[in-house]
């Protein structure tokens, strides 16, 4: 549990939003993250991220699933129980062709959906901190992180004059917790500008 | 570079003035205010016929199979009827989610949700039945390969009943997947909106702790993405294996080549019929007219009239293989006990053919498309008609087959085995009046997404760029 200072802007426009971050980025400043209540497409470039490999992990779990029930199906079929139907071949490799393709898809489609839930830390009951209330519904919520060198004063000046409708700093847990909202409430302590 | 804003010749997918917020007050109305009197008298009814069926499953459970009218003759019937009745009913959701994303459309958005929903429901109902046609119902895990001490002795890696029991239970895993990684954002936003203590603990865990991070969204894009990849195959193979079920076997009238893009066609003729029974009540109770427009049930009326079209295609090339073959077992099935209206089940052929094929044809005419009633309607006589295609090819191709001694007195229902569909419609309803009252019955983020660019009040920005000439369009906007 680290608690760590913040300068928030927030923005109710996109197209304010976009030069707002390539200017915060210019300056030199660390952004921590932008809240967005929904995928505003090329952000993630606008902030410099990297593409997301979730799709590769998908990959490999569906060849995962595919080698699973070829190897499962055949074994059971020519090894463990070899059953006579119809005096057909044991290792009927057409007729496994549809429990085959169904277990790659739930295989890459479990795990990238575990992946995933892994990689962003979502889980039921865990809780973590907001910047604003309204990172859901109409802002966008940008958080700079700051260093022992940073000017909160310019920076909020600057946010403000790219457009940031809402600014303030908070001191804010960066990681994730389990437990309720009212501890939330008291870990947030917010300070005063 | 990409447009802003999408040609005026579109039709907006939001009509009205809106901004952001104002998106989420709509859509999240329902769930934040009381529910009203309707919706407490439509959910007692749901409840009234799920106990009703909860009892003929009690009786069919405790007495055996023979509380149902089936025979030696006549193994499968309504309750196979109704299997294969609900699951096409639950192909639409993932159809829209899955395949629409894929080639980008964008009016999926207003309703894939419900859709989504309805597909997990049906797929739950659907699944009752083969479930408790076991009759032993407490063995129904014996379906599951698993090491076992009796033999072990493995199921048949080679039935398509087998494979049936894999593609049903991967489709729901997916589809339930699927769905609730697109609500995750959405709870988040009725969290964080929670004027109770409860609501924000309730919708908290719901979230799952989502916050909108960018990195989040970016991975979340990935995975809607690599899932609608997934699906769109799985969409096509559930109903394909389904059909399988009929067409390995040697009945005729069952066993023909045609039967995978033909069940594959019905079943999203009858899913979308589905969603418009539902979305065209959901509009209309909860004031959605905004998000669900006319244009959106336009669009799936040209999709029920294709594949209506593809089905009708299907039945008469079953009759032409019928004669053309000089098989006297087909010629028998499909030319006299389904297509000559007076054998003992021609009626459910004849049904079928109106409701199927004759009737959609109306949706050829735009102003019938946009007519809310007319809707309503003809998505009503479609999931009849379809509900009598499956009759018609499980009863009529079982009670006369290649054994004359073998051939069946006349199978209707009893009042279990009806009692035991009913069922599912309460169970069905249920859920879905749940459903439109705890959850976002639209996509919030992803209307968010496209608003700016389809939004009525957003579109006269095209204007300008519109206006340019082709060269400095093409300079400006092209990749």
């Amino acid at each position: 549990m680290a608690q760590k200072k913040f300068v928030v802007g927030c923005f109710d426009d996109e197209a304010v939003l976009f030069p707002a971050v390539k200017q915060v980025r210019t300056a030199g400043y660390k952004i921590k993250d932008v809240y967005t209540p929904f995928a505003v497409h090329g952000l993630d470039h606008a902030l410099g991220m990297r593409e997301t490999s979730l799709h590769t992990a998908g990959f490999i779990y569906g060849i995962t699933g595919t080698t699973t029930a070829i190897s499962a199906i055949s074994w059971i079929f020519t090894k463990d129980w070899p059953l006579n139907i119809g005096g057909k071949p044991h290792f009927a490799l057409p007729a496994w062709i549809p429990i085959i393709f169904e277990l790659t898809v739930l295989f890459a489609a479990v795990g990238m959906v575990l992946t995933f839930c892994y990689l962003c830390q979502l889980a039921p009951g865990v809780k973590k901190h907001h910047f604003h209330k309204r990172a859901t519904d109409d802002l966008f919520v940008m958080a700079i992180e700051c260093t022992d060198k940073t000017n909160t004063d310019d920076l909020l000046a600057l946010l403000k004059a790219n457009g940031a409708v809402e600014t303030d700093v908070q001191v804010a847990e960066e990681d994730w917790w389990f437990g309720t909202y009212d501890k939330e409430e008291k870990l947030a302590g917010q300070v005063s500008m | 570079m990409h447009i802003k804003y999408e040609s005026q010749l579109r039709e907006p997918l939001v009509y009205g003035n809106k901004d952001y917020h104002q998106v989420t007050e709509d859509i999240l109305r329902p769930i934040e205010t009381k529910p009203t009197r309707l919706w407490y008298i439509g959910f007692s009814i749901a409840v009234l016929l799920l106990s009703f069926g909860a009892y003929s499953v009690y009786r069919e459970v405790t007495y055996g199979i023979g509380q149902w009218n089936l025979n030696k003759t006549i193994g499968w019937g309504w309750d196979i009827t109704n299997f294969v009745w609900w699951v096409g009913i639950g192909h639409a959701g993932t159809l829209i989610s899955a395949v629409l994303l894929l080639f980008r459309q964008g009016w999926r958005t207003g309703v894939n949700r419900a859709a989504e929903a309805m597909t997990i429901f049906a797929v739950m109902c659907a699944g009752q039945f083969p479930i408790f046609h076991m009759g032993r119902v407490w063995m129904a895990f014996f379906v599951m390969p698993y090491p076992n001490s009796r033999g072990p002795l493995w199921v048949n890696f080679n039935s398509p009943l087998l494979w049936d029991v894999f593609a049903i239970s991967t489709y729901f895993t997916v589809s339930l997947l699927f769905w609730y990684s697109g609500l995750i954002p959405d709870f988040a936003t009725v969290r964080d909106r929670a004027f109770t203590k409860l609501r924000k603990k309730l919708y908290g865990i719901a979230a799952f702790g989502w916050t909108g991070s960018t990195k989040h969204w970016q991975r979340h894009e990935s995975l809607s993405l690599v899932l609608a990849g997934l699906s769109t195959p799985l969409v096509l193979s559930v109903h394909t294996i389904v059909s399988f079920d009929f067409a390995t076997s040697v009945i005729p009238g069952w066993h023909t080549t045609i039967f995978p893009p033909y069940f594959v066609a019905g079943a999203i003729f009858s899913g979308f019929a589905m969603v418009q029974s539902l979305l065209i009540i959901v509009r209309k109770v909860f004031a959605l007219e905004d998000y669900i427009t006319i244009g959106h049930i336009d669009l799936m009326n040209k999709v029920i009239v294709l594949t209506g079209s593809i089905v009708g295609i299907a039945y008469l090339t079953e009759l032409f293989m019928g004669w053309y073959s000089q098989n006297k077992y087909e010629g028998y099935t499909f030319w006299y006990s389904r297509a000559y209206l007076f054998s003992p089940y021609g009626w459910s052929y004849w049904g079928m053919m109106a409701c199927n094929v004759l009737s959609p044809q109306i949706f050829w005419s735009r102003k019938m498309r946009r007519n809310v009633f007319v809707t309503f309607f003809m998505s009503i006589i479609v999931n009849i008609g379809m509900w009598f295609e499956r009759f018609v090819i499980i009863v009529t191709s079982l009670y006369r087959d290649y054994l004359p001694s073998s051939w069946s007195v006349y199978y209707s229902p009893t009042i279990w085995e009806i009692g035991f569909y009913v069922g599912t419609f309460g169970l069905f309803f249920t859920c879905f009046f749940l459903f439109a009252k705890y959850f976002p019955v639209i996509a919030v983020a992803e209307i968010k997404y496209v608003l700016k660019r389809s939004g009525e009040s957003f579109k006269p920005g095209m204007e300008g760029i519109e206006a340019q000439p082709l060269d400095k369009f093409v300079h400006d906007n092209a990749h």
